[in-house]
Order: C-alpha cells, then structure tokens, then sequence
C-alpha cells in the first residue's frame, strides 16, 4: 500500500465523495511493537469545505485501509484525543479543515515527544503524570469537612483569573511543539505548568507554596524559555506560554 | 525514522523556526547568539591574554582582527550582543509576567495574549537594531 494512491469508489462512498476536489492524504504509518519502519502510505480523498482532517481519516479507514490506528472520540475539540501533526504543526484533526491548510497534500503523522503506540496513536502516560504532579485539584484543608464551609463564594474577577486555564483538555500539542520537550525528557512541560497556574491563580486553593516547591526543580518551570509555541497551537485559547510566566513571575518574587 | 520510545523531534526540531511563527524564529536567534556570544567571549580572554606575551605578542595577536575576516567576526559579535541584549530584556519581563497579557476568558479564534503586539514589536526592533549596529560596525571598521 506504500506510496499507493487509492480512490474512493463511488458506489461505497457517502456525502463526501460527491466532492469533485481532491487532495493526497499521507498517513505515517509505524508499529513500534512490530519494529516497523515509519512509512508514508498515500490516499486520494474527496472532500467539501467543512471536511476536516479527522473526517479525511474516517474516510481512509472506511472504505480503503480499515487498518488505520487513530484515536478520536468527540468530533468537537473537546475530548484531545486526535491531535497529531498536520503538515508539520501539532493540531486536533477534529478541529482542523482541509481547506484551511491550503495545500493539495495533507500529512498526518504522530505527534512528537510522545511515545507512539501505532501510526497516528501516541501515549499520553508521561503527561497525565506531569499533570498529576503538580497536584491538579483545590488544596484547601477546610473543604467539605465543616458544615457551612462547602461553598467558598468567588467574585466574576477571581474566576476571570484562572478560567482560561481551565479550558486545557489536555489533548498534548503544546507539549508536541515545545522545543524544550525536544530534547529534554524530563522537563514537566508547558500543559502541568499551565495547569499549576491555573490553581495557584484560584483564591480557594491553599496549595501555592506546595505546587511552586514542585516545580522549582532542575527539569521544571526555569526549562521554559519562553518561545510561546504551545500557546500557538493551542486549540482551546488557555495560552499556556502565559500562565507559565505569570507562575514564573511568584518564584521571581514579580508577584505575591 | 523517529525516536518510537519518545518521538522527539531533537535539537533538529527545536532549531526548526519555520512552524511557529516570529517568536520561535527570536527563540532560536538568542540560542545561537548566546552560543556565539559565548565563543567570543572564551576568544577574548584568550586574545586578551597575550598582553603576557609582551607588546609584539599583543601586536601580532591584534593584526589577525584587522583582516577582513576578522572584520566580518566582529561585525556579528557586534549584531549578537544587540539582538541578544534586545531580546534578552523582553524576555526576562517576560519571565516575571510582564507584558505577557491578562488572563481572561478566551474567545474563538484563540488569539494568545502572550504572543501579543509589544512581542512581535520587540522582536522585530531587536533584528532591525542588531542589523543597524552592525552596519555601523562594518563602516567604521572598513570605512578607514
């Protein structure tokens, strides 16, 4: 199937096909567990003006190659689970027209700096641990112990403060584009750091001191260097490069 | 073929600047001019160093920077030091949480505040003013 181009035939195709524009859809392809070489097979797909990536890959693995590994879920940019490269830039493929790319060949590929399991499939399992390091949830002892203290009243401008950064689905494509996590296996990345922002910001939250500790550490928060590419491929506006310096700017002493 | 166990993209991605805009391109800028900086830095204590060597040491050491390639050298030591300085100045506001936005509930398409205006501004005065100065340079050092 390598460098094959197939064609949807019309008799199995649905709304799509009636498209008369084409473009290459290249999917990278790798089983590690095989330890398969990373190659390129190449599909020709119909699409209309709302086809997205992830509905070019549908089409892929429906009529052509069910083979296909993709992980995907929600269609809507909500769930982060199909984000992957797309013409070299980290994007949700749910989230990302063909005809916003401009381009008569689209390539799919993994996302960098993370594991992959099998072809557009990476592991999330160093992520998910970075997030559950810096202690992702509200710190604060009198919380649902004494009765009256449940609800903690917060103003429009004190949820203004974090709101943004609660948006993160953690779909990965900030940490995809990181050039610190290009070379340094360690670093906590910019998606835990984002999110350690987003709870020391929250006036219920105790845990400042405890989640500023975690991540004054050698591979954490002085690794960022400010190059702002997670913000740009941000798909849900949490702008992670922004969080990252207001929370530099506590261990500076810029902020109390 | 990629790195399976972590897909990085190495330092071959990280120097990549052509994906992520005029902030990365700036990114990779004060890396190579704080590695250049750094060389000239170790080549100035050296050439520094043969005062010991007496007034001909000294002399002859200087006639290397007088060629014209010593010229060219120093011509992009001198448009490092700006750009790096520049640059260097908006990122460590940046760094303490100056300039880098307020946070607000964000709005479709996502513009990101941290890569604002006064950013791209900056970092555009920071290359304009490294290539001014080094125009200078180069006309005093080849004006002669």
């Amino acid at each position: 199937m390598a460098a094959e181009s197939l064609q949807i035939s019309n008799e199995e195709s649905g709304t799509i096909v009636s498209s008369t524009k084409t473009i290459t859809l290249r999917i990278a392809r790798s089983n590690p567990k095989k330890n398969t070489e990373q190659k390129f097979d190449e599909f020709k797909i119909p699409y209309q003006k709302w086809t997205t990536v992830l509905d070019a890959i549908l089409e892929v693995k429906k009529h052509l190659d069910h083979s296909v590994a993709v992980r995907y879920s929600c269609r809507q940019a909500s769930c982060g689970s199909c984000g992957m490269k797309i013409n070299g830039r980290p994007a949700l493929a749910c989230f990302t027209k063909i005809t916003e790319l401009n381009s008569d060949v689209v390539t799919v590929e993994p996302m960098n700096n993370f594991p992959i399991i099998r072809d557009l499939v990476v592991g999330f399992e160093r992520m998910f641990s970075n997030h559950k390091k810096i202690k992702p949830y509200i710190i604060n002892e009198e919380s649902e112990i004494n009765p009256g203290t449940k609800e903690f009243l917060q103003t429009p401008e004190d949820v203004e403060k974090y709101i943004q950064f609660s948006n993160c689905i953690k779909c990965g494509l900030c940490n995809s584009a990181c050039p610190t996590m290009a070379t340094d296996s360690s670093f906590v990345g910019p998606q835990a750091l984002a999110q350690a922002y987003r709870y020391v910001a929250d006036n219920r939250d105790k845990g400042k001191d405890e989640r500023l500790k975690i991540i004054d550490d050698s591979h954490g928060i002085f690794r960022c260097h400010f190059a702002g590419s997670c913000s740009q491929v941000c798909p849900k506006g949490v702008d992670p490069a922004m969080g990252i310096q207001l929370l530099r700017g506590y261990l500076l002493g810029f902020r109390d | 073929m990629p790195n399976i166990d972590e897909n990085k993209e190495g330092i071959k991605g990280m120097a990549n600047p052509t994906r992520y805009g005029i902030e990365r391109f700036a990114y990779l800028l004060m890396r190579l001019s704080g590695l250049g900086l750094l060389v000239y830095f170790v080549v100035h204590i050296y050439e520094t160093s043969m005062i010991l060597q007496g007034k001909v040491g000294w002399d002859e050491f200087l006639e290397i920077t007088q060629t014209t390639e010593g010229h060219i050298i120093l011509a992009l030591v001198i448009g490092m030091s700006v750009f790096h300085t520049v640059n260097g100045i908006r990122v460590m506001l940046g760094h303490g949480g100056i300039g880098v936005g307020k946070p607000a509930r964000p709005d479709y398409p996502y513009p990101a505040q941290s890569q604002n205006a006064k950013h791209k501004i900056s970092i555009y005065s920071a290359i304009v003013l490294a290539a001014i100065a080094m125009m200078y340079g180069i006309g005093v050092m080849f004006g002669d």
